[in-house]
């Protein structure tokens, strides 16, 4: 009975430290680290798959959306901005969809100009790799493919302002 | 009896042979309540029959829509799963605090069968002994103790009252 119990305990302290929120990427990226960005091979919305990996040796800026998404509308002129510049570089805005339909994700593509691919994260492996715990969620990513700067939450043109440079310079 | 006839008759019989099992392994049409209940609103994190978020009346339709094409609960399932993710049924997952949702109930199992193999065999021992020691076989039931004549008076006089 002790053993079982004893067992008990353990798997309930497993879990509650596997299901733990990942902080470690933006521990290293505090401490002025670059870790490296994790990547897998997804769905593309519109059809294929595509993964990080495609862009290799260029900057990308990942960022995690969903149509049903308030924030996400709201930082959608910013993104549009700041693919239009990696562009220019030779990079792009590569988004991932969470928790969202194929057909919604297109439709508020359509609604909101943005004209950057996006993967679809359906069993939310690659947003468990990241440490994410919510939509907007965004991570510069130069051609190392290494983090450079993170934001958890919506970002806005000061945050772009301040770290897309680490991209493009 | 034609042989053009019989081989009709026999045509006939094959047609409602292949039939009758399909039409008794057809599944029933799926609806809308019976599969919200079963699955998650996955922006709002509760049972979509209850959510009441933008997301959750999008869910609702692609359902619908679903249902109108004439799948079954299972496609249907199968459909969210594709678009939304495993997140979207009612299941815990499959690693991490998740993981204990499926693995106590197995310990559980186990332990309460060790628990009975270890005691069930220390209790049968102890009644024999008891049964031994009382001077009855095992198993059988002990005598109560004996029916006193006044007893035995009230009982009569008690059923003599019901046959009146």
């Amino acid at each position: 009975m002790i053993v079982a119990a004893a067992a008990l305990i353990a798997l309930l302290v497993y879990g509650l430290v596997a299901a733990g929120e990942s902080t470690t990427l933006d521990d290293a990226v505090r401490r002025g680290e670059s870790p490296k960005a994790p990547d897998r091979e997804l769905p593309k919305l519109g059809g294929g798959t595509g993964s990080l990996a495609d862009y290799r040796g260029k900057p990308v800026v990942l960022n995690f959306w969903a149509s049903w998404c308030d924030p996400c509308k709201d930082e959608a002129p910013a993104l549009r901005r700041a693919h239009e510049r990696l562009e220019r570089a030779g990079g792009t805005v590569l988004g991932v969809t969470v928790d969202d339909s194929s057909s919604d994700s297109a439709r508020f593509a359509e609604q909101h100009d943005l004209e950057f691919p996006s993967l679809r994260d359906v069993d939310g492996k690659l947003g468990r790799d990241y440490g994410r715990t919510g939509v907007p969620e965004t991570f510069l990513i130069d051609r190392e493919g290494r983090i450079v700067a993170i934001s958890r939450g919506m970002i806005d043109d000061d945050f772009l302002a301040a770290h897309l440079p680490k991209l493009l310079g | 009896m034609t042989r053009r006839a019989l081989t009709a008759l026999l045509a006939l019989a094959a047609a409602l042979a292949l039939a009758a099992p399909a039409a008794q392994a057809a599944e029933p049409k799926a609806s809308l309540p019976d599969i919200e209940d079963e699955v998650m609103c996955v922006s709002c994190n509760v049972a979509l029959n209850v959510a009441e978020s933008p997301q959750a009346y999008r869910q609702r339709e692609f359902i619908r829509d679903l249902v109108e094409q004439g799948l079954t609960k299972e496609q249907i399932k199968d459909r969210l799963v594709a678009e939304y993710g495993s997140a979207v049924l009612a299941m815990p997952e499959d690693d991490g605090i998740g993981l204990a949702a499926y693995l106590v109930p197995v310990a559980a199992v186990l332990g309460l069968a060790a628990v009975a193999l270890l005691v069930l065999p220390r209790w049968r021992r102890r009644a024999r002994a008891a049964a031994a020691a009382a001077g009855t076989p095992a198993g059988a039931v002990p005598a109560g103790p004996a029916v006193t004549d006044e007893e035995l008076r009230r009982l009569d006089e008690d059923l003599r009252r019901f046959d009146r």
